[in-house]
C-alpha cells in the first residue's frame, strides 16, 4: 500500500512542530525585524494609554474551507490582543463576516479577558458579526472605525479587494491600519493602503511577535525549514530541467 | 472541560484527515468523515442564526445607548426584520422578495463595487505619499504597465508594451504570486496543526 505524500507531509510537520517546540522552550527566540508587527506592539500600548479602541477585523473567511487558516491565525492574534488591552477604558472590538468566526471571536476575547483576570469586564458585543457577504461585511465593519473611537484597525484574515472600502474608511478617520490577507487581491490592496504591509506568511507570524508562546515560535521555525526545502526543490528541479535530466 | 474540548477537536480533526487519506485501508473512515462533516454543516447553519441575533443585538444596543451612528443601526435592524418577516411569510421565491434582492441588495453591492474602483485608484495615488521605497515604485510601475498593456488606446497599441506586460505578469508577477501562496500555505499548515493538537484553542473561553 502506498502512503499518500500529503499524509507524510502532515505527519512529518506534526512531529517537527513538537520537536521544535520542545527545543524552543530552552533556546531564546530570535525574530527578524518586521516593521508592521513592531508597530502593532506599539499600538497596543498606545491604545491602552490614550483610551482608544482597537478594531480587529477577522475578514469573511469560512472555517470549513481553505480560507480557515488565515482566520485561525487572526483568532490566535486576537486572543493576545484581548489579554493585553482588556483593562483599557475602551476594550477592543473584533468583527467578522462569518457566523462561526463571530462565535469563536467572542470565545477568544472572553479567554483573553479571563487570562488578564478581567472576566467581569467582558461584553458579548466585543465580538461581532458585521455582515454575511464580503461587501456586506466591509460595509458593516466600516461603521465601527467611523463611530467607535477607534485608533487602529488590525485586519488579519481572509479579505478580497473589498478591504479597500474598510481601509478607505479608516484612513478618513485617521485610524492606523495594519493588515494581511491570504488572498492576493486583498494583499495587493492592503499593501497600497497601509503604512507597513504584511506579506504572505507574515500573516501567520503575528502570534510569535506578540509573545503567544513556544508553539508560535516553533511554527515560524518549521515554516522556515519547509521554505528552504521548497527553495532547494525548485532550484534543483529547474537545474535538472535545464540540464535535460527531467 | 478544557481537556474534553481539546479531545473532541483533536479526535474530529484526525478522523477527517484519516477520512481523506486512509479510506482504502479503513473504508469505515469515509462514513465517519461524512457524519462529522454533516454535524459541522448543521452547526454552521445554527451559527448563522446566532450571528444574525448577534448583529441585531449589537445594533439594538447602539440605538438604546443613542451612540454615534445609531440612526444607521436602527435602519439596519428595521430593514433586517422587515426582510426576515416578509421572507418567512411570502417565501424567498415570491416576486416581492425577488424585488428586494434585485432592486436593493444587488444595486447596493454594485454601487459598493463602483466605489471600490475609486478607492483603489485613490490608494494607488496616495501610496507614494505614504511611503517612498523601491517596493512601492515597483508596485505602481507594475500596475501601470499591466493597465497600459491591456487597455485599448485611441491611437492604437503602444509597440511592444502588450508583449512586455504579458511577459511581466506571466513571469515576474506570477512567480511572486506563487511564492506568496506557498508561504500562505505553509502558514496555514502550521496554524492548522497548532489547533489540531490543542496548542491554540480558539474555543471554550479558556
Amino acid at each position: 500500500m502506498l502512503i499518500p505524500i500529503e499524509l507524510i507531509i502532515i505527519a512529518v510537520s506534526a512531529i517537527l512542530l513538537g520537536v521544535i517546540a520542545l527545543w524552543k522552550r530552552k533556546a531564546p527566540a530570535r525574530l527578524r525585524d518586521v516593521p508592521a508587527l513592531a508597530r502593532l506592539v506599539r499600538m497596543l500600548g498606545l491604545s491602552v494609554e490614550d483610551g482608544t479602541r482597537l478594531h480587529i477585523s477577522l475578514g469573511s473567511g469560512n472555517l470549513l474551507d481553505v480560507r480557515g487558516g488565515s482566520s485561525l491565525a487572526g483568532l490566535a492574534m486576537l486572543r493576545h490582543i484581548a489579554e493585553r488591552t482588556s483593562v483599557s477604558d475602551s476594550p477592543p472590538v473584533a468583527s467578522s463576516g462569518d457566523p462561526l468566526l463571530g462565535l469563536l471571536s467572542q470565545d477568544t476575547i472572553q479567554a483573553g479577558y479571563k487570562a488578564a483576570n478581567a472576566g467581569e469586564l467582558y461584553s458579548h458585543t466585543a465580538g461581532r458579526v458585521a455582515g454575511l457577504s464580503p461587501f456586506g461585511y466591509a460595509a458593516g465593519a466600516m461603521h465601527i472605525s467611523q463611530n467607535e473611537n477607534v485608533s487602529a484597525n488590525i485586519l488579519i484574515g481572509h479579505f478580497g479587494a473589498e478591504v479597500a472600502l474598510l481601509a478607505d474608511a479608516a484612513e478618513r478617520e485617521n485610524v492606523a491600519i495594519i493588515g494581511a490577507s491570504d488572498n492576493l487581491a486583498g494583499q495587493a490592496v492592503l499593501f497600497a493602503n497601509s503604512q507597513d504591509a504584511l506579506l504572505g506568511e507574515e500573516l501567520f507570524s503575528a502570534g510569535a511577535y506578540l509573545g503567544a508562546g513556544v508553539s508560535h515560535l516553533a511554527s515560524l521555525t518549521l515554516q522556515d525549514v519547509f521554505r528552504w526545502v521548497i527553495i532547494f526543490i525548485l532550484l534543483g528541479g529547474a537545474a535538472a530541467k535545464f540540464a535535460g535530466v527531467m | 472541560m478544557r481537556v474534553i474540548t481539546v479531545f473532541i477537536v483533536t479526535l474530529s480533526g484526525l478522523a477527517i484527515l484519516s477520512g481523506y487519506f486512509l479510506t482504502d485501508l479503513f473504508p469505515v473512515l469515509a462514513e465517519v468523515q461524512t457524519q462529522i462533516l454533516n454535524v459541522a454543516i448543521t452547526l454552521a447553519g445554527v451559527a448563522m442564526l446566532v450571528g444574525i441575533f448577534n448583529l441585531v443585538s449589537v445594533h439594538t444596543d447602539k440605538v438604546r445607548r443613542s451612540q454615534k451612528g445609531g440612526v444607521y443601526s436602527a435602519l439596519l435592524v428595521i430593514s433586517l426584520l422587515i426582510t426576515l418577516v416578509l421572507g418567512i411569510i411570502l417565501r424567498p421565491g415570491h416576486v416581492a422578495m425577488q424585488a428586494v434582492v434585485n432592486g436593493i441588495i444587488i444595486p447596493t453591492e454594485s454601487a459598493l463595487m463602483g466605489i471600490l474602483t475609486i478607492s483603489l485608484l485613490y490608494a494607488a495615488i496616495r501610496l507614494l505619499r505614504r511611503r517612498v521605497d523601491v517596493m512601492s515604485i515597483i508596485f505602481l510601475l507594475t500596475a501601470a504597465i499591466i493597465l497600459f498593456g491591456s487597455a485599448t488606446l485611441p491611437f492604437g497599441d503602444i509597440p511592444l508594451l502588450g508583449d512586455f506586460a504579458r511577459w511581466w505578469s506571466q513571469v515576474w508577477a506570477l512567480g511572486g504570486m506563487r511564492g506568496i501562496l506557498i508561504g500562505v500555505g505553509l502558514g496555514a499548515l502550521t496554524t492548522g496543526l497548532r489547533v489540531l493538537f490543542g496548542a491554540d484553542r480558539p474555543y471554550g473561553g479558556s
